[in-house]
């Protein structure tokens, strides 16, 4: 008599799991105006889910015969995803108006996407890691080609999906050899395991595979090439879902798998990260400089901001968890800002991409220039807007863990950087004026306000926001 | 003499190699892109089995089911958008992936 696993740890799941099933007949069965609804009903789902995760955060527990573990720490990874796929959601709704696209899957498959992510956010064993890390790329495959009759929509698609699963494919592989040399797939059972003195080369073999796998999911250098191709090609509500909720979730499972069972593999694991690290920060910061497609500079941008929040996981210690969790909340609020004002670059009802179609904005549309400034100024890491702190804490966790020429490189990086995002104000300030864009959606509109604010304002509360990320990086370490 | 498992490993190992050379050496069609992913699941599979019946641990073959249906689903994905893109673009050749560049 098998007994009844305990289902309440992963109550905000089952809902999204059975939300989305029924989003589908939703969809299928209205007959007016269905993609309004069901991206409603997306967003309720998401915020539903949202209190579920709030209510279960209280204590840490694991289910499923250990599979599924829940504490502060995923809790607080999870309710950013579901924030970041909220966000996407509304931003999707004027778009998919404009571009006349009546297809209420989208929100779905973005539902079906988030429920992986939050899965692999709350993996305890290599089994669930990846049931829930390919329920999240096999929906992100189909979200990248979405916009099924666009050129560059499908080719996005087909590029995201070969390299997409040649890494799942190296995660895969890795894993293997984990579990052939350390006998055990449960996270818990690999930390006993690999805690004896002996160095066990096939483990470590395996770990920098799975590390190649997941450094592929974050677009860290030199697993990036994918990312300004799929940036570029996929719809814009799509790229700014991409730049927010894997990035989040992927990055929040390597603090976990890293610091959890592969803890006594540090001295190891940690050379790769700092190459892994350095290069994207340098990278993301010197390739964005020749950009003149606006989804594209984001793209190098995502993949500069990947490499400093990574400072805080090679500097392995609750204050770098910390710092890395601070900056995926403020990468979060930035990004999705300034997807918002992409969005909203429209020229005659058609949108565009370029740079340039940026200049002369602060004559013709004041407020869109002005909420960009603020969040380009904010993503270069200039106080005293939210993006300084997000770096300054990686830094300082950093310097305390003994990794000066680290954060030197990151301070270097991010100066190199600010000229990209600097470049643009100029654009908007000193250039010539174009033809102006049309009055940006509603929906647009208020996601860009609520997101610069919440960049300006950080600096007056950061009290809860820090004592939510201090909880969850205290729950990381206990164990 | 014996199959022992050192056997097993070099075989998956060499699979997954093929697997990769074919998805990065590969300049003609879309489709074997498609098999070699399909060959490199299938000799992280031969690495499970293996592991899972020299040391008599389930887990291995438990591993290996879900990788299997996994893979389907992958496949299914994978050929779906195929077919988009050759409405898209009416071919598969590898060389015509070259809109997005820079």
């Amino acid at each position: 008599m098998t007994q009844m696993p305990n289902l309440v740890p992963a109550y905000a799941e089952i809902f999204l799991a059975l939300s989305g099933l029924l989003l589908l007949m939703v969809g299928v069965f209205r007959k007016t105006d269905p993609v309004r609804g069901v991206a409603r009903l997306a967003i309720l789902a998401f915020s539903v889910a949202g209190v579920l995760v709030l209510t279960t955060n209280a204590v840490a527990v694991t289910t499923f015969s250990g599979m599924f573990a829940v504490n502060a720490f995923t809790s607080f990874a999870k309710l950013l995803v579901l924030l970041g796929g909220g966000f996407a959601v509304f931003l999707m709704l004027p778009w998919a108006k404009n571009e006349g696209i009546a297809r209420f899957e989208l929100p779905v498959v973005m539902v079906f996407a988030v429920l992986g992510m939050m899965m692999m956010i709350s993996a305890n064993d290599l089994i669930s890691l990846y049931v829930g890390l390919e329920l999240q790329s096999l929906s992100l495959y189909v979200l990248a080609a979405f916009h099924r009759g666009n050129l560059r929509a499908t080719e996005a698609g087909v590029k995201y999906f070969i390299l997409g699963a040649l890494a799942s494919g190296l995660l895969l592989y890795g894993s293997s050899l984990i579990y052939g040399f350390a006998g055990t797939t449960s996270f818990v059972g690999l930390a006993s395991a690999l805690s004896s003195a002996q160095e066990n080369v096939g483990v470590i073999v395996g770990m920098v595979f799975v590390i190649s796998g997941l450094a592929f999911k974050i677009s860290a250098v030199p697993f990036h090439m994918w990312t300004p191709d799929v940036y570029e090609g996929s719809p814009t509500p799509v790229t700014a879902f991409f730049s927010v909720a894997p990035k989040i979730a992927a990055l929040c499972l390597f603090l976990r798998i890293l610091v959890g069972p592969f803890d006594d593999l540090m001295f190891q694991w940690r050379q790769v990260l700092i190459v892994i690290c350095v290069a994207s920060m340098l990278w993301g910061a010197v390739a964005a400089i020749a950009q003149s497609n606006i989804k594209r500079l984001m793209a190098y941008s995502s993949i500069g901001h990947v490499g400093y929040a990574l400072i805080g996981l090679v500097a392995a210690t609750p204050e770098g968890a910390r710092g890395m969790i601070y900056y995926m909340l403020i990468y979060l609020f930035m990004n999705v800002g300034t997807f918002a004002v992409i969005l909203s670059m429209r020229v005659k009802d058609r949108y565009v991409e370029g740079v340039n179609d940026l200049s002369g904005l602060s004559k013709t549309n004041p407020a869109i220039a002005l909420a960009l400034t603020v969040l380009m100024f904010s993503m270069a890491g200039i106080p005293p807007l939210a993006g300084f702190f997000g770096k300054y804490f990686v830094f300082v966790a950093a310097i305390n863990a003994g990794l000066i020429p680290l954060a030197v490189i990151g301070v270097l990086s991010s100066v190199i950087g600010a000229y990209y995002y600097l470049r643009l104000i100029k654009i908007m300030y000193f250039d010539e004026a174009g033809e102006g864009l049309d009055k940006p959606d509603l929906s647009t509109g208020v996601v860009m306000g609520v997101c610069a604010l919440a960049v300006v304002v950080f600096i007056l509360v950061p009290e809860p926001m820090l004592a939510g990320a201090d909880a969850a990086a205290a729950a990381l370490f206990q164990g | 003499m014996a199959v022992s498992l050192a056997h097993y490993l070099t075989v998956a190992a060499i699979l997954f190699s093929i697997g990769i050379f074919g998805i990065f050496v590969n300049r003609k069609n879309l489709i074997i892109i498609l098999m070699s992913i399909e060959l490199m699941l299938l000799a992280v599979n031969i690495n499970f089995v293996a592991f899972s019946a020299f040391m008599n641990d389930l887990m291995g073959q438990i591993f290996t089911m879900l990788v299997l249906t996994v893979a389907a689903a992958e496949a299914a994905i994978g050929l779906a958008i195929v077919v988009v893109f050759y409405r898209a673009h009416r071919s598969i050749e590898v060389e015509d992936i070259n809109q997005l560049k820079g």
